[in-house]
């Protein structure tokens, strides 16, 4: 691992202006990627575990905005350059893959055209180094007989194997990060394996750094390194998957590992978290979380929650679970 | 005990062909897609029967086929002895009618945005001429809403709270079936959990019996008493739920559980299963599952396995011992 993280987050807040007041739905969020690990960003929907991925990677759609704060690819700050500039790194530093393969796929263009206009466009090779480069890429994710496949449209490939063309679309001009916004949620159990199998070996082979954003808490415990917990937008635990997992310091963490139906429990009754994640436009005063925290005390309803670096830089909480506080069943 | 409901061979063929004059210009044959074949099993009285497949293997189709939105093409499903698709008393059509409701996945999709809460839940009642004064209060109560909601419109809910009134609606004619299509597939996981918690609920309060159609198995374990896995429209495997997990005797179960993310396997080194589901139209000969299958002979790509009892199992595989 170097010095330099690949990716370096520092208090990004990014705010959408509405006619009822400005949403912030990422806040104050920080954190590193190092080359050759995957972090896991997980939270339910509205989290704005999305949100941060288009921030970084500079696709955030109008009127969303992003207001202060730092992203640092490889020690370079890429906020606020200009959008031709941000557009070079795109692809070239940076690969996406997004959920839906079949809508991040030119369905007009085969696969190879889409593939050798991506090389093309990021690397200086001819024509015929980017086809050769492009069917490589295709091996590379698993395509079977990729000199032929090369030649066929989107539509002729099946939901696992349209989204390897997007990986080897994302990974073709060779970059430092990879950011991928729920690879496998539109995939079957037994692709999703393959998926995630393909994606750990890529970033073992490559040394790309990845930002694995999902709501499979399964596929965080299996495929990433460490892992970011998001709620509310903003930063509620990040550490190592392992410790984050099994002894999690944030109640919100607590609770939602504890409602997830796991093999080992069998068919006790599921620990529920009452309630559902604050609309942004209607987020309560203090922590966000402790309308729905059972160790909430005053200091929880009327400060804001504290940054993770109060709690060594795991827990985002006033009052973090240690070791022996288990959440009651 | 007899069966609450007795689904026998059923199959279902979907033409998907061309339009006429394309397969004239084209010369295509018709093309004929076999969603569900040749499925039997029995849901007892007050149990959960979970059907679990990955897309593709007709757990929907024969959902939709039990509460009589698309009729069988061979085969019978007899709910309290009555079939459906043949019995002319419609009498008895009717009073099985009221016993059987379902739950949608999506919960934007399955309510009316522009009928109040308190006319989506009372409309099996109504449809039918029944008195549903302070019904939708009392259920909206049942379910974890205040009756206060009941004036509401849909918008109003987050997604949890519109499955609850999905639920709610789904109460309405008192069944005693419920069959769920992936009732949480559309939820987050904290209120998944609320979800499947007063499902279990009501079952013990209402004595109801689930057809529960799911691809998660997580959830499928904590739900079911029985488990049928389906492959390509097929039965490959049916087992009490215990009896599933700790021993899958059919190839695909094996792959199923392997391939499963698990929140315990830090880091785990998966050899992940090779190949994908084949194309429904033109499945291969047969085992369907053979050329995806770790143990397949060549009497796999010829003959096609019956249904075996193996203890408690029921499992359709030539090698399964």
């Amino acid at each position: 691992m170097t010095d330099t993280p690949v990716l370096s987050v520092h208090d990004l807040v990014v705010e959408i202006p509405t006619r009822h007041g400005v949403l912030r739905p990422v806040d104050n969020v920080s954190y590193d990627i190092h080359a050759g690990e995957i972090l896991g960003v997980v939270g339910e929907s509205g989290a704005g575990k999305s949100m941060t991925g288009n921030a970084v990677i500079g696709l955030l759609d109008r009127p969303a905005r992003i207001v202060s704060g730092e992203i640092l690819l490889s020690g370079q700050p890429i906020q606020g350059l200009k959008r031709d500039v941000i557009r070079k790194l795109r692809g070239k530093k940076m690969g996406m893959i997004f959920q839906d393969p079949l809508t991040s796929l030119n369905p007009l263009l085969t696969v190879g055209d889409q593939l050798t206009e991506t090389i093309l466009e990021h690397l200086k090779v001819g024509q015929t180094e980017a086809r050769k480069r492009a069917i490589a890429a295709l091996e590379e994710v698993g395509i079977p007989a990729a000199a032929q496949r090369i030649n066929s449209y989107p539509h002729e490939f099946s939901g696992g194997m349209r989204q390897r063309v997007v990986i080897a679309l994302a990974l073709c001009a060779e970059p430092d990060l990879v950011i991928a916004d729920e690879p496998t949620t539109a995939l079957d159990v037994s692709v999703q394996a393959q998926i995630v199998a393909l994606l750990k070996r890529l970033c073992r082979e490559r040394g790309v750094a990845v930002m694995l954003v999902t709501h499979d808490m399964g596929v965080i415990a299996e495929a990433a390194d460490r892992v970011a917990v998001m709620y509310a937008g903003r930063l509620a635990e990040l550490g190592p998957v392992r410790e984050v997992l099994t002894q999690a310091r944030h109640p919100y963490t607590a609770g939602l590992m504890a409602s997830t139906p796991l093999a080992s429990q069998g068919r006790k009754r599921l620990r529920q978290i009452p309630g559902s994640m604050p609309r942004l436009g209607a987020l309560p005063t203090g922590c966000a979380f402790h309308p729905r925290c059972e160790f909430a005390q005053d200091k929880c309803r009327q400060e804001p929650g504290p940054t993770i670096d109060r709690c060594d830089g795991r827990a985002a909480c006033w009052f973090p679970l240690t070791a022996k506080q288990e959440v009651s069943a | 005990m007899s069966a609450l409901i007795s689904v026998r061979d059923l199959t279902r063929v979907f033409d998907v062909s061309k339009p006429w004059l394309n397969r004239v210009i084209e010369r295509l044959p018709r093309a004929l897609l076999t969603a569900v074949s040749e499925v039997s099993f029995d849901v007892p009285e007050n149990s959960v029967y979970a059907l679990v497949g990955e897309s593709g293997s007709g757990k929907s189709t024969i959902g939709k086929i039990i509460v009589g939105l698309v009729p069988p093409s061979a085969g019978s499903v007899e709910i309290e002895g009555v079939d459906l698709a043949t019995e002319t008393d419609a009498k008895k059509v009717e009073a099985v009618r009221d016993d059987i409701q379902m739950i949608f996945q999506d919960p934007f999709a399955s309510l009316n945005p522009r009928w109040r809460v308190r006319n989506i839940i009372e409309e099996p009642v109504a449809a039918k001429g029944g008195k549903t004064n302070g019904l939708a209060e009392k259920l909206l109560e049942q379910v974890g809403l205040s009756a206060a909601d009941a004036g509401k419109y849909p918008h109003e809910f987050s997604g949890g709270q519109r499955q609850r009134i999905c639920i709610a609606r789904a109460l309405a004619s008192e069944p005693r079936i419920i069959v769920c299509d992936e009732p949480t597939s559309a939820l987050d996981v904290s209120v998944q959990s609320q979800v499947l918690n007063l499902m279990s609920d009501l079952r013990e309060d209402l004595g109801l019996t689930y057809l529960f159609i799911s691809h998660d198995l997580t959830v499928v374990q904590h739900m079911a008493d029985v488990i049928g896995v389906l492959y390509l429209g097929r039965l490959v495997e049916e087992a009490p739920r215990d009896r599933l997990f700790n021993e899958p005797k059919h190839p695909y179960t094996q792959m199923l559980f392997d391939a499963a993310p698990k929140m315990d396997a830090f880091g785990r080194e998966v050899d992940p299963p090779k190949g994908e589901i084949p194309d429904a139209i033109n499945p291969p000969p047969g085992c369907a599952f053979h050329p995806r299958c770790p143990l397949a002979t060549e009497r796999c790509k010829t003959e096609h396995p019956e249904m075996r009892h193996i203890g408690e199992t029921r499992v359709a595989c030539h090698h399964a011992e």
